[in-house]
């Protein structure tokens, strides 16, 4: 690449010396006009032919550079949307892409050409042509149609984009600080995010998002994954906020941006469809993963807030779910928050009381996610 | 012909202020001519763009070389500059946010606003509308001083310890509010708000200054119709700020509140630093709003002047009228009018109701119309034209290339459903900085060949001229261009680097490019400024009209306080009378009667001749009353 770069470079330098090598030598004959021409306050001067030419080849040697450049580099444009949406969106972005190139070239040529073609040639009069209405009246429409059309099909994906998540959807909570993503799912047993209030926001005890233990909902919510996992073929529903500043969930693969704002939950719905493994092996990477990417200034590590996204079929995320320990579970001491007539719902969560064999925390944690779901039906 | 032109600076015409010398402060530093402030902004501009130009390179250099050693900007950068045990030096994060932050609020503010508006509305709108000087030639002292102010608070919060803003140049809070969040919202924060107060006061009273001048004090003959398109778009650069920067100032205002005095106007639920503040019920998405209010139309404060300057150069280059002279008015009335009501297009992945981005994404495609109209007009204009390629041309005719292959691409990033993928990416990068950034610098450095004569009595080298354009254009293109892809592919903005995530780690070799090309025309406009500097004492002298340019300012030879000796010109026809069939000479200025001109005149201008003595008996009190 960089070879091709330097050659490319090389090959113009060696052919603007050419050029102007050559205006040169034409113009060393017609220099006396020049002289001639001053004292009338005539200013146009012996490089004129040469911009005149060198503009018509500028855009030649772009229209090259262009297209070579888009063939070029067009492998990792808009990586294979992996959501259902994505693909309209992308759809629509290549739509409107080919009728702004088609603009480009078009006018861009007109420009250069009109620059090349009229340049000042002794003794030709420019022609007279203030205005001519039908023609005001031709590129005032053109744009306007092909604008209202850009807008209409615009109008209609966005609204589906932006319509309220279908009810089945899986609903999980991401909450950007500085800097990292922090989920919470809403748990097995009730399937219910908790109440949170960012006053009772503590690190120091575990309970980074604010979970109001006094909301039964919470008890069996799970928080900080590791890695976030999604369910393909259905709808997820991210609630989105933020703790300190600003941030903004940027999943590329699926096409979802939105600002996560302190005090005000955002959300924005998606329909993966394709699972990491079908994408790894679509793209034949082993180690391809979906990433989450933060997309508003956020301060030092903004450039650092990454989350892997793992989309999971149905029944391995249920697995996975499953698997996962209650906050309450990891940070025991939680429990002092919970109020008096809630405790004993709450107890089961905590590792050490219920669990049934004296096992690791992780099994505990499963069988007792397990237990009672059972005990609810 | 001649003759008339030379009729008017027969009558000796006897003001006291021309006389008595005034002293050295009150000539070139604290002055109330409107010439002199144009040149005191157009260096402070310079300047600037000089300062941010270089800061550019330096975050470039750390996205184009993410490895690189940069130890040796240790002894500039200071701190800023870590050295690990290898030693080798590394550009601190923060740093770089701050390096953003200042190179966009430079740029935009200080450099394409008051460097471009200021210049050039200060320079042209007196000469050009017949005027001695502005309305209040005091109000324009007082807003150079209050940006030069301005400029100096900004300048030194570069220099705080805990480092300049570093928040974007939007400063959206609460980073920009948490001192805890981020050390550039500290001290640095607090300086640059105090600088952006001043600079809307001296926004303010320029552009007041302006409007008042343009309205009131026109020479005889001088009626709306017969404005230079300079004037149009000044006077509608003018109203904007007039109307936006205000909505700037409180939200500016609100965030000093917040910052200093504990109110919840922008700041809830927030839990930084280990503990909760009590701050509630505020809205960041509020401070966008009133950010943005501003903020869009300060990007058509910055484009309309260069179009303005580009509809002068290019009409009197390709020796032809201006196509579409009303059509031009009417869609920078349209462009103006649309620019308060698009603000949200920058807000759609924010959590506004997705209803109002809706809206304003009609709105948004709207504006794409008026601006094509511009484009149109501009090549029409260049066809069968007899076109001289000054400098000022050649960037002209660059400004329309980069203000239509930078307007595209808005098509796309003002649709709502599409510019969810691409907000906040490289190519929202690349769209504003071809569309506003590279095109109103190059309507700015039209401006400076184009009337460079008129400012310095001296003409600059047009050789070193075009070396400085075929640079600088190229260069440009090759930098912002292959933005798009970077963005196409997904590429975040403000990122220190982007090698963390596996989507973002390729094209390292497209961003050493940019930054290869981006140091090329930093490094080019050293052509510029020698010249411009070595012209300004050494240039060859400049005739009274060396373009054969048809405007007022044209007329007066090396325009001392007052602008014309004698008399000011009476107008009698439109600006663009170029290569008029049956005329003498292809240009006919505009304080040239019909009477004098039977050979050329349209059937209506033969008419219009019985009114040249109306015109002429106009009583108008042009000189400058103290």
């Amino acid at each position: 690449m960089t070879i091709i770069i330097g050659i490319l470079a090389v090959v113009f330098l060696v052919m603007t010396f050419m050029v102007l090598s050559k205006t040169q030598s034409l113009l060393k004959g017609i220099r006396p006009t020049e002289a001639a021409a001053d004292d009338n306050g005539e200013y146009v001067d012996d490089a004129n032919n040469f911009n005149g030419y060198a503009m018509f080849g500028f855009w030649v040697l772009s229209v090259v550079g262009v297209v070579w450049s888009f063939l070029h580099y067009r492998k990792d444009f808009l990586p294979e949307a992996a959501s259902v949406h994505g693909k309209e969106t992308d759809y629509w972005f290549w739509v409107s892409m080919a009728v702004i190139t088609v603009g480009f070239f078009v006018v861009n040529t007109l420009l250069f050409y009109f620059a090349y073609k009229y340049r000042f040639k002794k003794g030709r009069v420019a022609t007279f042509y203030p205005h001519n209405n039908k023609l005001e009246v031709i590129w005032t429409v053109i744009p306007a149609v092909i604008m209202a059309g850009l807008v209409f099909t615009g109008l209609k994906v966005w609204t589906d984009v932006m319509a309220d998540a279908p009810a089945d959807a899986e609903v999980i909570e991401i909450m950007g600080k500085q800097f990292g993503w922090q989920v919470r799912y809403p748990g097995v047993d009730d399937n219910k995010l908790g109440k949170y209030d960012y006053k009772l926001t503590n690190d120091a005890e575990g309970n980074e998002f604010g979970v109001d233990f006094a909301d039964e909902n919470s008890f069996d919510d799970f928080v900080n994954p590791s890695v976030m996992h999604i369910p393909a073929g259905r709808p997820v529903l991210l609630k989105i906020r933020a703790r300190d500043v600003l941030h903004s969930v940027f999943i590329p693969h699926m096409r979802v941006k939105m600002d996560a704002v302190p005090g005000m939950p955002t959300k924005f719905w998606f329909t993966p469809t394709q699972t990491t493994d079908q994408a790894r092996a679509e793209l034949g990477n082993p180690d391809f993963n979906f990433e989450i990417a933060c997309t508003e200034v956020c301060g030092r590590g903004h450039f650092a807030m990454k989350l892997i996204l793992v989309v999971d079929d149905e029944a391995s995320y249920e697995k996975w779910k499953r698997e996962q320990k209650p906050l309450l579970a990891m940070y025991p001491l939680l429990i002092e928050k919970v109020p008096t007539n809630l405790k004993a719902k709450a107890m089961k969560y905590l590792p050490v009381e219920e669990g049934v064999d004296p096992v690791v925390a992780e099994e505990a944690a499963s069988t007792g996610g397990a237990g009672s779901q059972a005990a609810l039906k | 012909m001649a003759a008339v032109a030379q009729a008017v600076e027969a009558h000796a015409h006897e003001e006291q202020h021309e006389h008595h010398e005034l002293s050295f402060i009150r000539k070139y530093i604290f002055s109330e001519d409107h010439k002199t402030i144009a040149k005191q902004y157009l260096i402070s501009g310079i300047i600037w763009a000089v300062i941010g130009g270089l800061m550019s390179v330096v975050f470039r250099l750390q996205l184009g070389f993410p490895n690189l050693d940069m130890a040796w900007l240790k002894p500039v950068l200071g701190q800023w500059i870590s050295i690990s045990a290898e030693g080798v030096g590394k550009l601190d994060p923060n740093f770089y946010l701050a390096l953003v932050t200042m190179h966009g609020t430079i740029m935009v503010f200080f450099v394409l606003t008051a460097g471009l508006s200021g210049t050039f509305s200060n320079f042209l709108i007196p000469l050009q509308i017949g005027a001695r000087d502005m309305a209040s030639g005091f109000m324009n002292m007082l807003s150079y001083w209050f940006f030069f102010l301005s400029s100096l608070v900004m300048f030194v919060s570069i220099f705080v310890e805990t480092g300049p803003a570093g928040g974007g140049w939007v400063v959206y809070p609460p980073l920009s509010a948490l001192a805890d969040a981020n050390p550039g919202s500290g001290i640095g924060m607090t300086l640059w708000l105090v600088a952006m107060a001043l600079f809307i006061i001296s926004s303010l009273l320029g552009g007041i200054n302006y409007v008042t001048t343009v309205i009131n004090l026109r020479t005889k003959g001088m009626s709306f119709d017969k404005l230079p398109l300079t004037i149009w778009a000044f006077t509608f650069t003018a109203i904007l700020g007039i109307l936006a920067f205000p909505v700037l100032f409180s939200a500016a205002l609100l965030l000093i509140f917040d910052r200093s005095f504990g109110t919840s106007f922008f700041l809830s639920e927030i839990y930084v630093n280990g503990q909760a503040l009590p701050n509630q019920g505020g809205s960041p998405i509020l401070f966008q709003h009133l950010f943005w209010f501003l903020g869009h139309p300060e990007v058509y404060i910055i484009i309309l002047p260069a179009l303005g300057i580009t509809s002068e150069v290019i009409a009197t280059n390709s020796r032809k009228p201006i196509f579409g002279y009303k059509a031009m008015i009417f869609s920078m009335a349209g462009i103006m009018f649309l620019a308060f009501i698009v603000w949200a297009h920058h807000m759609f992945v924010t959590g506004m109701n997705p209803f109002l981005g809706s809206v304003f994404m009609l709105l948004t495609l709207i504006i794409a119309v008026p601006s094509a109209v511009k484009a149109f007009n501009y090549i029409t204009t260049l066809w069968r034209g007899n076109i001289v390629f000054t400098p000022a041309m050649l960037f002209a005719i660059g400004l329309v290339s980069f203000f239509v292959s930078g307007g595209l691409t808005g098509i796309i990033l003002g649709n709502s459903a599409l510019d969810i993928q691409l907000h906040d990416t490289y190519f929202v990068v690349a769209h504003f900085h071809i569309v506003m950034g590279a095109a109103a610098i190059f309507g700015m450095l039209a401006g400076v060949y184009h009337w460079f004569p008129k400012m310095f009595g001296r003409m600059m080298n047009a050789k070193l001229g075009y070396a400085h354009f075929w640079l600088t254009f190229i260069s440009s293109y090759l930098v912002f261009f292959p933005m798009h892809y970077i963005g196409i592919a997904g590429f975040p903005r403000r990122y220190y680097q982007w090698s963390g995530f596996a989507t973002f780690d390729s094209y390292a070799d497209l961003n050493a490019f940019i930054t290869v090309a981006a140091i090329i025309s930093v490094a080019g406009q050293s052509i510029f400024i020698g010249n411009f500097v070595y012209s300004i004492f050494k240039g060859k002298k400049a005739p009274a009209n060396p373009w054969n340019s048809n405007t007022l300012e044209w007329t007066t030879n090396n325009p001392g306080h007052g602008n014309w000796v004698g008399e000011i010109p009476t107008v009698y026809r439109w600006p663009y009378d170029y290569s008029k069939p049956g005329a003498n000479t292809d240009f006919i200025p505009q304080h040239i009667p019909y009477s004098a001109t039977p050979e050329s005149n349209l059937a209506h201008e033969n008419e219009m001749i019985a009114d040249e003595k109306e015109i002429e008996k106009i009583k108008f009190d042009v000189n400058i009353p103290d």
